[in-house]
């Protein structure tokens, strides 16, 4: 870099924290050589070089699973590659851990929040940094920090309010400021914006633009191309562990920035779309007026026989607690639930399931499959007084595993391995297999291709379609609304828990379905 | 040539890592297998059927109560209280059966009640247990903590501080429970035998014992997958009550009497002999035929000492302590 050293030094006392070492240069340019990952036998990075220049905002692009996060975790320490490495200005180093990485200003944000609930801002944000003086905190001059901080990122709260009360894109912005103590060097920021609002989110550029005449790189993923056209210089495309393309983003199309993630003319992905017939008989779902307490409010809707209707909304909107309350999984308060006309109540997951409702957790791990028990037992979880007379028969089971095998395209070595050793798309293959199990009449699949590779999707798009024609009504509740697009025949957009409007197939386009889900409509 | 001879080595590492997996379930039947040829060499009179027989004895009412403990422990819960729970059945059911004899009801009734009344109180005990820690939302631990005080108190205070004892009339009524034989097996052998077999079936052959292990595994997940969590645990208290129950009814004839010591220190015995067993902790994961053999590991050790003057009999607990330390570090989780 141009900058003489001096400057730099003088930039580090201004910061009034000294520094590890005393004299780092203001700039980072870092740069990832050959680096491979595998998680046991399953490679997710497949040698991926490339160097993040100083002062720029680059824009890292890619579908769920095409390896950006875990790229970045690999950036901030918090896994280590298999092969190839990372360099810090032209040095190879060995980033131990997010610590490590922190000393060398590597910040990234998490797009799950990595707070401590119980904490207040102002020690959250200086967590694992604290300021001491002596062998006691200065929670004073933390307080002054923080504030200093909070003030930079434009949110306006008491810097001794516990995080718990605070609201999902208080928190976004409170990470943000934890972010901005560390005196980040280069930020990894994911998916900043899922949670905020317009406002904030124009705020949050500003103080991008800001950082980068410091000399701060900063990476930005997001899914909202739009925004990526706007904020970023440059974009770099992932996909399926590998980068496949590079360009200043004046030169791209949003067009083309999405074709180079799918890779693929985006249509090709999904099934062709099926024609409703008319309107005849009751919905086999009808909701009206489902409140579930703190997520959502007063929702209405009704799916169709062979209808997928999606549901789009920003993170915190309220679509996952709104399906979890209506399966008795939640607290909620119904005006009327109707199933095939008939009145129905839904008071745990048991009941929903007798009468044909299932559900597709968005957390595959920690609601979705049993990792640790076999794939027999957990494909037949949901149905299991079918295999229990009374003893379980465990042939059936067995060729019922065999059958969802065949179905659902479930790549595995051997029929009786743990389903933690199946690769992601397969567990998530296995999870839509095992709410499918008891033939439900309507099933809700929620984020049904998170953390799922392009070709795994593509089958899960077309064995949704699959259902849908068989007569069920299918629920979708998804984060990319290139999906919602592709795959229904109606979206519901939700806002802070309300349903905003309901989108026929013929409006459907990402700036429509943004307008509504961020309320600027 | 170190870097090149870690390349060899990785593959014949993880082919070991998987032999040991596999040898794993065993390591406890390994474990029982050396601890009889070391009892054997000995003691003569160790390798005998009397001695082999007095062994499983005694072990059966920690093995009944072991085999219920096993469920509460999958479904990743906890009690505590088993050895309070046996003493005070053991005292209401002597106290009922007192009572009942004078109101000229024909001994062998008398007795019949009497166990019916011991597995009616550990079913009800295991309810209410079931449905603190569910409905009442209270951690397993903190629940049976407290009913461990409250149950042995209970018994102290119906006892006065002394010894509930059963009429001798009943006694003699009552003694083949836990003295007869059948086919010269002693009948609390038989009682363990069915009550493990049972538990086997029950766990690994029936969608209760399925849910049992999916609420363990994960709890979270079984929930949305329409497992009715909470009734899957009630029962699996209830179940271990039961146990208890069992386990006491076949205890009480021993001594025809139950004082505050009565089942002292049981739910520890009760807890290694599943760990010892192969079921972790943590839940999830179990099976009744390690439990048994838990169970008898623990006992044979005890015999063992009995039999034997290398190590002082006071030591029994030690060395009871040291099997299951070192158990619980062979079956440590790889990273």
């Amino acid at each position: 870099m141009s900058d003489p050293g001096g400057i730099a030094v003088a930039r580090a006392r201004d910061a009034g924290q000294p520094q590890p070492g005393g004299q780092r240069a203001s700039t980072l340019t870092l740069t990832f050589r050959d680096v491979v990952k595998r998680f046991g036998p399953v490679e997710v990075l497949h040698g991926v070089s490339f160097e993040l220049p100083p002062g720029r905002i680059i824009g890292l692009l890619g579908e769920n699973g095409a390896g950006k996060s875990t790229l970045m975790k690999i950036a901030a320490g918090y896994e280590a590659p298999t092969e190839g490495g990372v360099e810090l200005n032209g040095q190879p180093v060995r980033l131990a851990g997010p610590r490590a990485a922190e000393a060398e200003g590597i910040v990234l944000i998490h797009q799950e929040f990595n707070l401590a609930e119980d904490l207040t801002v102002a020690q959250n944000i200086f967590l694992g940094h604290e300021r001491r003086r002596g062998w006691l905190l200065d929670d004073a001059a933390m307080r002054v920090g923080a504030t200093d901080v909070l003030r930079q990122v434009g949110l306006v709260v008491d810097p001794d309010t516990p995080v718990r009360r605070l609201i999902v894109a208080e928190k976004q912005l409170v990470e943000i400021a934890k972010a901005l103590a560390r005196k980040a060097r280069l930020l990894i920021m994911d998916e900043p914006t899922a949670t905020l609002t317009p406002s904030e989110t124009e705020r949050l550029f500003a103080l991008m633009r800001q950082l980068q005449a410091d000399g701060v790189t900063m990476v930005y993923i997001s899914h909202k191309l739009d925004e990526v056209e706007r904020i970023t210089d440059e974009v770099i495309v992932m996909r399926d562990g590998g980068v496949v393309a590079r360009d200043a983003t004046a030169n791209l199309t949003r067009h083309q920035m999405a074709n180079l993630m799918v890779g693929r003319e985006i249509e090709d992905l999904f099934p062709p779309r099926r024609e409703l017939p008319d309107a005849g008989g009751p919905p086999l779902l009808a909701v009206r007026g489902l409140s579930v307490p703190g997520w959502a409010e007063d929702v209405s809707f009704e799916v169709r026989p062979g209808e997928i209707l999606g549901f789009a909304g920003l993170v915190g909107a309220g679509r996952t607690e709104l399906f979890e309350g209506l399966l008795g999984l939640r607290p909620h308060r119904a005006g009327r639930i109707e199933l095939a006309g008939q009145a129905v109540r839904i008071r745990n997951p048991r009941e929903a399931a007798d009468l044909g409702i299932t559900y597709l957790s968005e957390d595959r791990k920690g609601k979705g499959l049993h990792v640790s028990l076999g794939l027999a037992e957990n494909l037949t979880l949901m149905d299991l007084a079918r295999y229990s007379r009374p003893l379980l028969q465990r042939g059936a089971e067995r060729e019922a595993l065999k059958q969802a095998v065949a179905d659902y395209g479930i790549r595995t070595g051997s029929l009786s391995l743990r389903a933690s050793s199946l690769s992601g798309g397969n567990q998530q293959k296995l999870a839509l297999a095992k709410v499918l199990q008891p033939r439900p009449r309507v099933v809700v699949l929620d984020e049904p291709t998170r953390g799922v590779d392009v070709g795994a999707k593509r089958d899960i798009y077309f064995l949704i379609e699959r259902l849908a024609a068989s007569g069920a009504a299918v629920v979708v509740i998804s984060s990319e609304l290139m999906e919602l697009i592709g795959l229904c025949h109606r979206v519901a957009v939700m806002r802070a828990g309300r349903l905003q409007a309901v989108l026929p197939a013929g409006q459907l386009t990402e700036e429509a379905l943004i307008a509504h889900a961020t309320g600027t409509h | 040539m170190p870097p090149a001879r870690t390349d060899t080595q990785a593959p014949s590492r993880a082919a070991w890592a998987g032999q040991w997996d596999r040898l794993h379930g065993y390591g406890p039947v390994v474990g029982l297998v050396l601890l009889c040829i070391a009892g054997a060499l000995l003691n003569s009179d160790f390798a005998t059927v009397d001695n082999a027989m007095n062994v499983l004895t005694r072990t059966a009412f920690i093995g009944i109560i072991a085999v219920g403990m096993c469920f509460v422990i999958i479904s990743g819960g906890i009690d505590l209280s088993v050895g309070s729970m046996a003493a005070l059945i053991a005292g209401c059911m002597i106290l009922l059966m007192n009572a009942l004899l004078p109101r000229g009801w024909a001994p062998l009734a008398v007795v019949a009640a009497g166990m019916a009344f011991a597995l009616l109180l550990g079913a009800s005990f295991g309810l209410a247990h079931g449905l603190l820690i569910t409905r009442g939302r209270i951690e397993p631990f903190i629940v049976t903590l407290g009913t461990l005080g409250i149950f042995r108190a209970y018994l102290t205070y119906f006892a006065g501080g002394g010894a509930i004892t059963l009429d001798n009339q009943l006694s003699d009524a009552y003694s083949p429970v836990y003295y007869g034989s059948l086919l010269a097996i002693p009948v609390p052998v038989w009682v363990f035998a069915l009550v493990a077999l049972a538990g086997g079936i029950i766990l690994n052959r029936t969608a209760y014992g399925r849910y049992v292990q999916a609420i363990g595994s994960n709890e979270q997940v079984a929930r949305y997958a329409a497992v009715s969590v909470d009734a899957v645990k009630v029962r699996t208290y209830v179940l271990l009550g039961v146990c208890v129950g069992i386990a006491t009814l076949l205890y009480v004839p021993r001594l025809g009497s139950a004082s505050p010591t009565t089942g002292l220190l049981w739910e520890l015995e009760a807890i290694a002999a599943v760990i010892v067993g192969g079921t972790a902790l943590r839940g999830g994961a179990g099976s009744i035929a390690g439990t048994v053999v838990g169970a008898v590991l623990l006992s044979v050790i005890s015999n063992i000492l009995n039999l034997t003057n290398i190590i002082s009999v006071y030591l029994n607990a030690a060395v009871q302590g040291f099997v299951i330390i070192v158990v619980a570090f062979m079956q440590r989780r790889r990273p």
